[in-house]
């Protein structure tokens, strides 16, 4: 499978401070990629050196065979990105927000007001086309963003935290979108510390703590490592304890032959949450 | 080469859209600084006062115009920056995208230029109707304009440089603010002794005041201050394509 985004040994310090240490990873040609882990884990800082804001201390970084530090501008070209924050000119309206876009990737003017059309009507924003940026809902700047970095057509989108502080419905709206983009061929790299939106949307997933790569693979494939069944026991009413089992036979075994001070026993299906927390003895979104 | 008159263009146009949208609240608040030194000084203070041979309003006219130069172009390229970096955030929107940061440096300066030029004609307009001795002549002009480039890349500097809304509020009073009162815009330098003199020629707007004033009033031209005023736009334009190289790959 051909290689879009790939990083060796790639490590940022500012300071005293680790914030990616040693990074490798592989991201397919048109995949959904996740990238989950707790806030502080070094997500956004990959991002950054990806998307050539940010130099690394050292190692590599190749956006489809590129180089972020020694071939930018030929990355730049390619990438679309969607940060974490709100990051367009508020003082202009959500057409003017695109169009300055385009203009920046030196798209033609009749290029670009087709381009601009062809995308509002993709995201359902035709009519707040000439609303200021201020004056937008979370979720239809969020989708402001996202057109106005697909306006020179990237090759891949990053996204960061993309459903960050929106409600549930505008979360499932903008996860629809990502989807689509992917369907019509856009290698997609998302950092996100909802687990419910690694499983929802990504095709593998890479688990990072602490600047490092911890795991990766299929989310199935992880739960499944794990142990696709999980049995949680309250001990003494104090502690609760976690079990994994490859079925549910094994794991209804299992609480059959508990004890009696265990309590309020839950079977469930795993989930990547219990993988993090496994493999990092921490809950994913703490800090 | 194209690509980069369209690529600072488009950086231009986005502060353009901006200017558009906020015309008359921007040329009125630039405008109410220098109106009231005219008045408070102009009228006020130097009403009867003969000075070099020319009356105090005809003197002032032109270290007004230089201050408003100063004022308009630096707040004019410098603030919207700051807020771009700081507060919306979008500035890594350019620094994303494929256009040289040369052509990133000159579009950002260019609203600055084109900020300091209304504010300075509209002002000059004022002057010339109520101080006939003032000529705008084509050296007055090359001034101008090149006054606007300098203090519009002093205001790229301190917009790309300033971490917080308090760095900047701290430059504006430890340095515009005496840069306003000292630079030979309300006074005469000659006046002054040799060693307070020095001090002063280390403000650009020392120097734009001086050549602005001689142009106007047809005086010899101080050419060295000329020069000194080039060195300084150089030197800030320095400053900012080496803060723009350390904040990008």
């Amino acid at each position: 499978m051909e290689e879009f985004i790939v990083t060796e040994k790639l490590t940022k310090k500012y300071g005293d401070v680790t914030a990616i240490d040693g990074l490798d990873l592989k991201v397919h040609a048109g995949e959904i990629y996740g990238f989950l882990g707790p806030n502080g884990a070094g997500k956004t800082t990959t991002i950054r050196v990806l998307t050539t804001l940010t130099k690394p201390t050292s190692g590599h970084a190749l956006v489809n065979g590129f180089d972020v530090v020694k071939e930018s501008d030929a990355v730049k070209k390619m990438i679309g990105v969607v940060q974490q924050h709100v990051s367009l000119d508020r003082d202009l309206t959500v057409k003017e927000n695109m169009e300055f876009r385009a203009r920046l990737h030196h798209l033609g003017s009749s290029e670009r007001k087709k381009r601009i059309a062809e995308l509002l009507d993709y995201v359902g924003l035709t009519e707040e086309a000439d609303r200021l940026v201020d004056a937008l809902s979370g979720g239809m700047k969020k989708r402001a963003m996202i057109v106005s970095s697909l306006m020179h057509s990237p090759k891949v989108l990053f996204l960061d935290e993309p459903t960050v502080g929106l409600d549930a419905q505008t979360r499932r709206r903008l996860w629809d979108l990502i989807r689509r983009l992917h369907l019509d061929g856009t290698t997609v790299f998302l950092t996100t510390h909802y687990i419910e939106e690694a499983e929802a949307l990504c095709q593998r997933v890479g688990i990072i703590d602490q600047g490092r790569l911890i795991d990766l693979g299929k989310p199935l494939e992880l739960r499944q490592r794990l142990g696709l069944v999980t049995v949680e026991t309250l001990v003494n009413n104090k502690e609760t304890r976690y079990q994994y089992f490859a079925d549910r036979a094994a794991a209804t075994s299992y609480v059959q032959n508990l004890p009696p001070e265990a309590k309020t026993v839950i079977i469930r299906d795993s989930n990547l949450e219990d993988v993090f927390v496994e493999l990092t003895g921490r809950k994913v979104g703490a800090d | 080469m194209v690509n980069v008159f369209s690529d600072i263009y488009s950086v231009l146009w986005v502060d353009l859209r901006f200017l558009r949208r906020h015309w008359l609240r921007t040329l009125a608040t630039s405008l109410v600084n220098p109106l009231l030194y005219l008045v408070a000084f102009g009228y006020g203070l130097g009403s009867g006062i003969n000075f070099e041979g020319y009356n105090y309003l005809a003197f002032v006219m032109p270290g007004i115009i230089a201050l408003t130069a100063m004022s308009s172009s630096y707040g004019g390229a410098g603030l919207k920056l700051h807020v771009d970096r700081l507060f919306y955030k979008c500035f890594d929107e350019y620094l994303m995208s494929p256009i040289s940061l040369f052509s990133l440096a000159i579009g950002k300066t260019l609203i600055g230029v084109v900020r300091g030029l209304i504010s300075t004609v509209a002002i000059l307009l004022v002057g010339v109707l109520i101080s006939p001795e003032l000529m705008v002549t084509p050296l007055f002009v090359i001034v101008l304009v090149t006054s606007c480039f300098v203090f519009s890349f002093l205001g790229v500097l301190i917009g790309l440089w300033a971490k917080s809304h308090q760095d900047l509020g701290t430059f504006s009073t430890l340095v515009i603010l005496p840069m306003t009162f000292l630079s030979g815009t309300f006074f005469s330098l000659s006046q002054l002794p040799e060693a307070v003199k020095a001090v002063l020629y280390m403000f650009p707007l020392t120097h734009s005041s001086q050549c602005l004033r001689a142009a106007a009033l047809n005086q010899p031209f101080p050419w060295l201050s000329f020069a000194a005023l080039l060195s300084f736009g150089a030197v800030f334009f320095v400053g900012c394509m080496w803060l723009l190289k350390r904040t990008s790959v």
